[in-house]
């Protein structure tokens, strides 16, 4: 296939049509504007349809009155918004509705700013909503992979039952890069008889529902949820190492800043240090045993943590060592990107170099 | 033996859980029987809100969606939009749901000319929760959040969503109806029909309104309630048909 160059927001936008999702509700807010914009357009062409909700609230609901009918439908949004849609996820997941959420995570707490920033990442990984509910939680770090995870998220949500979240900073959905539209490996996917699409006589009706009132009923179907969260888990975890063996410094980054510790590691090269990524490409489930095994090389002096934000995945960092390394912070939340050096200098810090 | 009174096929088996005197069961039933006659059991998805009516799901023999607390307009905006041509939608809740914590979802759904049908419960309490205050509550009401009765000072007066629906081009058909004795019983039935004939003819958004007693949160016997019902919340919650794109208001 021939490379094409394009915007993040579109790519993740003519991702979602290209698996077979014609139904999109949102709200407008920057730095995602371009999703539904796009998806305003070229929806309606398809057959399907664009619908600017009244709040991101409304826009959650109709992606669970959708879902519930059987059809792939997404939403997008960015951090403030999200925070509304924890409602709307939380009933999802106990109703057991398949859609794809997508953050283009911006600067908070509050209104924050516009740029890029990932201080969403306990929301997405901790769940904002109420009750013992997980998601799988996609991190791209290039567009190429927001297109691809996209793609994929649509299936894993079918074949799971489940919400899936594309979560990426704005620097991702606001710039441009050459992609190739590839194949997704297909999944077999269970057909949706559970799906309310009128009895028309021939069935008992379904019904799309999280009320268990009955305790007893209550907890075995957090059970059950629980037994597909595991499923997940062992499945679903994905993560990329980068110049990991025999290494001496450990990043370990998600999204843009993993791109920017790539240019931090030829740059303690050349100071005679080897470094190497561990990157999480899902956030949720999070890849603890991966990342352990590549930590407790004997050549690894020091754990560096970088995101942007004060310091969030460093939790799940230090879970997953179980204080095998110390693990060290540089990150900067609020929309401000650290440089290479910088990054590179909290690495020597780390070695006491 | 001749039958002369059937369950419609509109309502299932399950046994209904409400109090005695409650309306809701009533409006169900107004409900199935208009389902039924109009033979769209089979093509419709109903959804159902967060209060005392939030096991309808359970009652009403069609699929059914239960949603979040006040967000029954948009579940269903999406189930109409995504759904095969055909299809009959309609939520069905009550004044806490639609009125206070669901209102931008209403409005705007009727904004849209959303083509579902939305029956509005409005007993003037929150019933589920054990009879708290409600936008719709009377001025001087007595609720377990307004110990003293309601105060016009300190919380405005009730809310009337009919009229403030009929003011949007994207209504249909609104009409405030009451289920207190067989005359509005069979009014309330027709102008429920009326609803689902003008969603289905894709007139736009249909909504009916239909005044309830609450006995247990109002603290009355169930003939009392009818007759507060009459008294205090006709005077300020008129019957009547508020648009109608097909003929005459009022
Ligand atoms: C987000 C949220 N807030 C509050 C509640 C608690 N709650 C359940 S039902 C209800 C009010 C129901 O009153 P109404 O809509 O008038 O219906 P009724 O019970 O009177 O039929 C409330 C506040 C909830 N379930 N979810
Ligand atoms: S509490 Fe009120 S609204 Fe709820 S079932 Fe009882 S009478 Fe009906």
């Amino acid at each position: 296939m021939e490379k094409e160059l394009w915007k993040g927001n579109e790519a993740v936008a003519e991702a979602a049509i290209r698996a077979g999702c014609k139904y999109f509700f949102g709200y407008p807010i920057t730095p995602q504007n371009e999703i539904p914009e796009y998806l305003s357009y070229h929806l309606p062409k398809i057959g399907g349809c664009f619908l600017q909700a009244e709040s991101e609230v409304a826009a959650i609901n109709m992606i669970y009155g959708a879902a519930g009918c059987g059809v792939r439908v997404m939403t997008s949004s960015s951090s403030p918004g999200i925070s509304l849609k924890q409602e709307g996820i939380t009933y999802m997941c106990g109703a057991e509705l398949p859609a794809v959420i997508v953050n283009m995570m911006r600067g908070g707490p509050g209104l924050g700013t516009i740029q890029p920033a990932q201080g969403d990442y306990f929301q997405a990984t901790r769940g904002g909503g109420n009750g013992d509910y997980r998601h799988l939680v996609y991190a791209p770090a290039t567009i190429q992979e927001a297109a691809d995870y996209v793609q994929m998220a649509f299936d894993v949500a079918d074949l799971y039952r489940n919400p899936v979240m594309v979560v990426a900073d704005g620097m991702i959905g606001q710039m441009m890069e050459a992609i190739e539209w590839r194949e997704m490996p297909k999944r077999e996917l269970p057909e949706k008889t559970w799906a309310t699409t009128g009895t028309k006589g021939e069935r008992k009706p379904n019904v799309i529902n999280s009320l268990y009132i009955d305790p007893n009923l209550c907890a075995e179907h957090n059970e059950r949820l629980a037994a597909k969260y595991k499923a997940m888990e062992e499945n679903e975890t994905r993560w990329e190492e980068v110049n990991t063996e025999n290494c001496e410094v450990l990043f370990v980054a998600y999204g843009t800043p993993s791109r920017i510790t790539k240019a931090a590691i030829k740059l303690l090269e050349k100071e005679g240090i080897k470094a190497g990524l561990f990157r999480p490409i899902t956030l949720w489930p999070y890849p603890s045993k991966q990342l352990k095994a590549a930590a407790s090389q004997e050549s690894v002096k020091a754990v560096v943590d970088f995101e942007l934000s004060m310091g969030q995945m460093i939790d799940d960092v230090k879970i997953a060592l179980e204080g095998c390394r110390p693990v060290t912070f540089v990150g900067k939340a609020g929309g401000v990107v650290p440089t290479p050096a910088e990054v590179a200098a909290a690495a020597k810090a780390a070695i006491g170099r | 033996m001749a039958i002369v009174y059937q369950k419609s096929k509109g309502l299932t088996d399950a046994e209904l859980h409400y109090c005695p005197g409650c309306t809701h069961g009533i409006v169900h039933k107004l409900v199935a029987e208009v389902l039924e006659e109009l033979d769209l059991l089979g093509t419709t998805i109903g959804v159902a809100p967060v209060g005392c009516s939030v096991f309808a799901y359970n009652y009403f023999n069609c699929d059914m969606h239960e949603a979040a607390h006040g967000r029954a307009p948009a579940v269903a905006t999406a189930i109409k939009r995504v759904s095969a041509p055909g299809t009959t939608v309609f939520t069905y809740q009550g004044d806490g749901d639609l009125a206070a914590i669901g209102t931008a979802e209403i409005v705007h759904a009727a904004m849209r000319g959303e083509k579902f049908t939305t029956i509005f419960i409005n007993n003037a309490i929150y019933g589920m929760t054990g009879g708290q205050m409600a936008p719709t509550t009377m001025v001087g009401q007595k609720a377990t959040t307004a110990p003293l009765g309601r105060d016009k000072d300190h919380y405005g007066s009730p809310i009337r969503m009919s009229e403030i629906i009929s003011t949007l081009e994207g209504a249909a058909y609104v009409t405030r109806v009451s289920v207190h004795d067989l005359a509005s019983l069979n009014k309330a039935k027709k102008a429920i029909k009326k609803a689902f004939q003008m969603q289905m003819e894709g007139k736009g958004f249909t909504f009916v309104e239909v005044l309830a007693c609450c006995p247990t949160n109002w603290g009355k016997t169930p003939a009392a309630s009818i007759e507060w019902l009459k008294e205090n919340m006709i005077p300020y919650f008129p019957l009547g048909v508020y648009k109608d794109v097909d003929g005459e208001v009022k």
